[in-house]
């Protein structure tokens, strides 16, 4: 079988039963994405796939061929770190790290998200969304951090969130709102 | 060697003057740029070609016998290696500091417990051959009901003996007021996100295993013993660890079934536990029963305290949960009576879990303060300011430092604790509420290498774990401090056994441990760099590589003439640690929403101020309180491990039922310090940090409930049943 992974090419004859997850764990070579619960219940597996936000752990490998699959790898590396990267570091957005991949991940898929005017569970308006703290929280929510850096994760996202135009006007609304 | 223990208070001229001023600045964590790209590499990754996978079999009863395990479904599986069980070595559980689980019997100490090991090619076929093992068993006495099975208050489980001072009952039938109130509280997991696994090789007869653990010294010595092999031959690294709340502080069963399968299959092999497993194989804390009584006077002066409670253990291990341990110094009081009692169960072993005893004995104790300051009509602040001790009320000794009277005026100051008002805002009732923290401060024996390199930067070694804590950073920013150097020039290596033996990640004691046995060596090569100028340590300037002393200044580079300056520094308890009363302390302040239809809470602000001594790092530091006040959140609201008292199993033994909180749980949450340096501490004049924020935060969260919609909870977690038959009229 065929897989893209970080715009790479990859070949690969996985068991049927082998998770996305698996496959990149210990067959590829690629261990920054974590297993945490293997149930979906935890998202430290969480990878972008065509772009949106996953549960790696709970789909199978053989279900993505030619799919354009991003891990935490693909994002950026320790000498030129995505802007969500380097966010969670000035910030403290971790502290053991086991989370944090699937939490930057899961921070890219949901900001593309909100741009799209996606709502969520706390989004009032739907015919104008508003991004707060309030949102980052709930639709970060899927990816568990026992450590509880929460905070700070929420700070991390917050600061990038603001430096990208895109989703910048709704958050400045809010937080006149809110002053 | 600049050995030294604490004989008496202590503070290094070097950091009396602080000249290069990064020790307690924010400093970004140094393997941050690792972590966040996926890099850092955890203990189940970066395994050599051919490493096989292995899954644990358990016992399918919670107690009895094992009469005889058929593996020929499993061995018959494509791709199963081995299946093995019967080796005398297999231990039943894993190992804390109290003990080691036995090895070579079938008994079953609880279900799950570990009974055989299959390897395989792959990982999916190791489980799926691990299901198709059939062990058969002879029914045992299945004692899973806690709460059915008898009291033992004569035992010798735990490091906590019963204190009983004054005559408690004529001090109680004396006091004008008098609260008597029982707390429960349920089973505790420490749940670390990367569950507990290894990747263990053989080679001439020597192990290496690395594995996820917080004390890989321990570890080592552990490991040895269950195999019978020598200490030498034994080398455990822990390069990252995901994770370890007290859960990995001893050596889990896997790491020795990993290496009895790795011996036997002759290639090395990999575990990792599947997250359900974990709640078996991982202790947890046990769920208590306590009562607190606290006899006062009418202005609210403490004159009778008694925290009693119950603890559960199964045969297999030796901890016992210290229940009372957080309250023994906090409040003044002259008769006092604290113990913990008791009962055997047939469950997965009890252990330590993020501040043993503080987090969930300050929990009835602080709510039971809350519900004397209500009879007194006194503030509950002003209640805990009037029972401040002036010394240790168990013991008599001083208080190395204690500023926990600033850390409630602090703290009411910065939350608005005055002005405060309770009230409805549309279907929410909102109240407030506080509580103290206090978590006991150890010092521990530490050695710590430090190698000030040719080119004039420097590298820290030590067995240290930095399981989150950011012990990488702190141990930079202390080297850099002691010989001014920026952080960027110092290196740390920690997580291998062949380094010089520190104290571990547990108990809070790792920092102060390990950051004072690195300025004892930094004493040594300082005390070098001054023969080299002519000076005396004193007289030396040492800033951004630099060296200066009588108007001459030199960088450290060309004062070393290309040979490395290398020494080491151990530290440790001594009669100053025993002649003094050590703890870090602090005050939490806590708003909460209780919606008035359905009894949901929303936690909407946590506040705390901290005596924690000199504070490492400003950030790290506050991260470990944020979390420890999450985790005092979450174990008020939502942390339950339920046992089916028919089978020994856990109902909710994974995420998705075991909740604990998540992003849309936690609010804004402020951490402040009350930095006071402890020189009866250790050497860096640091106390313990990772315990002290889930120290009295569940009670504060419980004490605001109250204030909220009036209703008393004393059986955690707090969930919107036990709420809403109590919540005022709609």
């Amino acid at each position: 079988m065929h897989f893209t992974i970080n715009g790479q090419s990859y070949q690969a004859e996985p068991d049927i039963r082998t998770s996305l997850l698996d496959l990149c764990r210990e067959h590829l070579g690629l261990t920054g994405s974590k297993k945490g619960c293997d149930h979906g219940q935890c998202g430290a597996c969480t990878m972008l796939v065509n772009g949106r936000r996953i549960n790696s752990c709970l789909s199978l490998a053989v279900m993505h061929q030619d799919d354009e699959i991003v891990t935490i790898e693909g994002l950026g590396t320790p000498e030129d770190l995505h802007p969500l990267q380097s966010a969670f570091v000035r910030h403290d957005g971790y502290q053991c790290g086991y989370c944090t991949p699937g939490q930057i991940c899961s921070a890219v898929g949901m900001l593309d998200e909100v741009r799209k005017g996606w709502p969520s569970h706390v989004t009032g308006d739907l015919d104008a969304p508003r991004f707060n703290d309030d949102e980052i929280s709930e639709r970060m929510s899927g990816n568990i951090c026992r450590c509880a850096a929460y905070p700070n994760i929420v700070d991390a996202i917050r600061e990038v969130a603001e430096a990208d135009g895109t989703v910048d006007i709704a958050l400045r609304q809010t937080v006149e709102a809110g002053a | 060697m600049n050995e030294m223990t604490m004989d008496r208070a202590y503070r290094p001229a070097r950091l009396a003057r602080a000249q290069q001023n990064v020790l307690g600045a924010p400093v970004p964590r140094i393997e941050g740029p690792a972590k966040v790209s996926g890099t850092a590499t955890y203990a189940y990754e970066g395994a050599e070609a051919g490493t096989a996978y292995a899954a644990i079999v358990g016992a399918p009863v919670g107690s009895g016998r094992v009469t005889a395990i058929d593996t020929a479904a499993a061995e018959a599986l494509p791709g199963v290696i081995a299946v093995i069980h019967g080796d005398p070595r297999m231990v039943t559980g894993g190992s804390n500091s109290q003990g080691i689980a036995h090895s070579g019997t079938d008994r079953v100490f609880h279900y799950g417990q570990p009974v055989a090991i299959v390897v395989a090619e792959d990982q999916a076929i190791a489980r799926d051959a691990a299901a198709l093992v059939v062990v058969h068993a002879a029914p045992g006495a299945d004692r899973f009901d806690r709460n059915a099975q008898p009291v033992e208050r004569d035992h010798d489980l735990g490091f906590l003996p019963a204190i009983d001072i004054g005559d408690l009952d004529v001090a109680l039938a004396a006091a004008p007021v008098v609260v008597d109130r029982s707390y429960t509280t349920p089973v505790h997991f420490p749940a670390a996100l990367e569950p507990h696994a290894s990747t263990v090789s053989w080679a001439d007869g020597k192990l290496l295993v690395r594995t996820s653990n917080q004390v890989i010294g321990g570890a080592r010595g552990t490991i040895a013993k269950a195999l019978g092999l020598a200490k030498e031959d034994v080398r455990v690294l822990a390069p990252y660890v995901g994770g370890g709340f007290g859960g990995k502080t001893g050596v889990g069963p896997e790491v020795i079934l990993a290496a009895i399968a790795a011996e036997k299959v002759g290639r090395p092999v990999k575990i990792a536990l599947p997250r359900a497993q974990t709640a078996y194989l991982v202790h947890h804390r046990s769920a208590t029963t306590q009562r607190v009584r606290i006899g006062a006077t009418e202005d609210g002066r403490i004159t009778a305290f008694a925290h009693e409670g119950v603890a559960a253990q199964n045969d297999d291990a030796s901890f016992l949960e210290p229940i009372p341990f957080g309250s023994l110094p906090l409040y003044a009081g002259e008769a006092r009576r604290f113990r913990t009692d008791l009962v055997r169960v047939d469950l997965p072993a009890t252990g330590a879990v993020r501040a043993p005893g503080e987090a969930i004995g300050t929990f009835a104790v602080e709510c039971a303060m809350d519900e004397l300051a209500e009879r007194l009509g006194l503030d509950p602040v002003e209640l805990r300011r009037r029972n401040e001790p002036e010394v240790d009320p168990v013991n008599g000794k001083r208080f190395s430092t204690r500023r926990l009277l600033d850390c409630y005026d602090e703290g009411a100051r910065r939350f608005g604790w005055a002005d405060r008002r309770k009230g409805r805002e549309g279907d929410w009732l909102i109240g407030h509420g506080m509580a103290a923290a206090l978590r006991g401060n150890f010092t521990v024996m530490a050695e710590a290498r430090v190698t000030l390199g040719a080119d004039g930067r420097a590298t820290v070694e030590t067995d240290m774990t930095d399981i989150g804590t950011g012990t990488y950073t702190i141990l930079a920013q202390t080297a850099g401090e002691m010989l001014g150097l920026a952080v960027a020039d110092v290196a740390v290596r920690i997580g291998d056994s062949d380094l010089p033996a520190s104290a571990g990640s547990g108990g809070s004691f790792g920092a102060g441990s390990a950051c004072s046995a690195v300025v004892l060596a930094c004493e040594d090569i300082i005390a070098a760099l001054a023969l080299r100028m002519n000076a005396s340590p004193e007289e030396l300037t040492l800033h951004d590589g630099c060296v200066v002393a009588g108007g001459r200044s030199v960088a450290l580079a060309d004062l070393l003439h290309g040979e490395p300056i290398v020494a080491t520094g151990k530290t440790g308890p001594g009669t100053e640690t025993q002649a003094t009363s050590q703890a870090s302390h602090g005050a939490h302040f806590v708003e909460v929403a209780v919606n008035a239809i359905t009894g949901e809470v929303r936690v909407r602000r946590m506040l705390g101020v901290f005596d924690v001594g000199r504070v490492l790092n400003a950030k790290t530091a506050a991260n470990q309180l944020i979390g420890g006040m999450v985790w005092g959140l979450s174990y008020a609201l939502g942390e339950e491990a339920v046992v089916d008292t028919r089978n020994g199993h856990f109902i909710n033994p994974d995420f998705g039922e075991y909740h604990v909180a998540v992003h849309a749980d936690v609010p804004r949450i402020e951490v402040h310090f009350i930095e006071e340096i402890d020189d009866s501490a250790n050497p860096v004049g640091a106390k313990g940090v990772g315990e002290l924020g889930i120290s009295g935060a569940g009670a504060a969260v419980a004490n605001a409930i109250h204030d909220a919609c009036g209703v008393r909870v004393r059986d955690f977690p707090v969930t919107l049943d036990k709420l809403l038959a109590g919540l005022p009229p709609l």
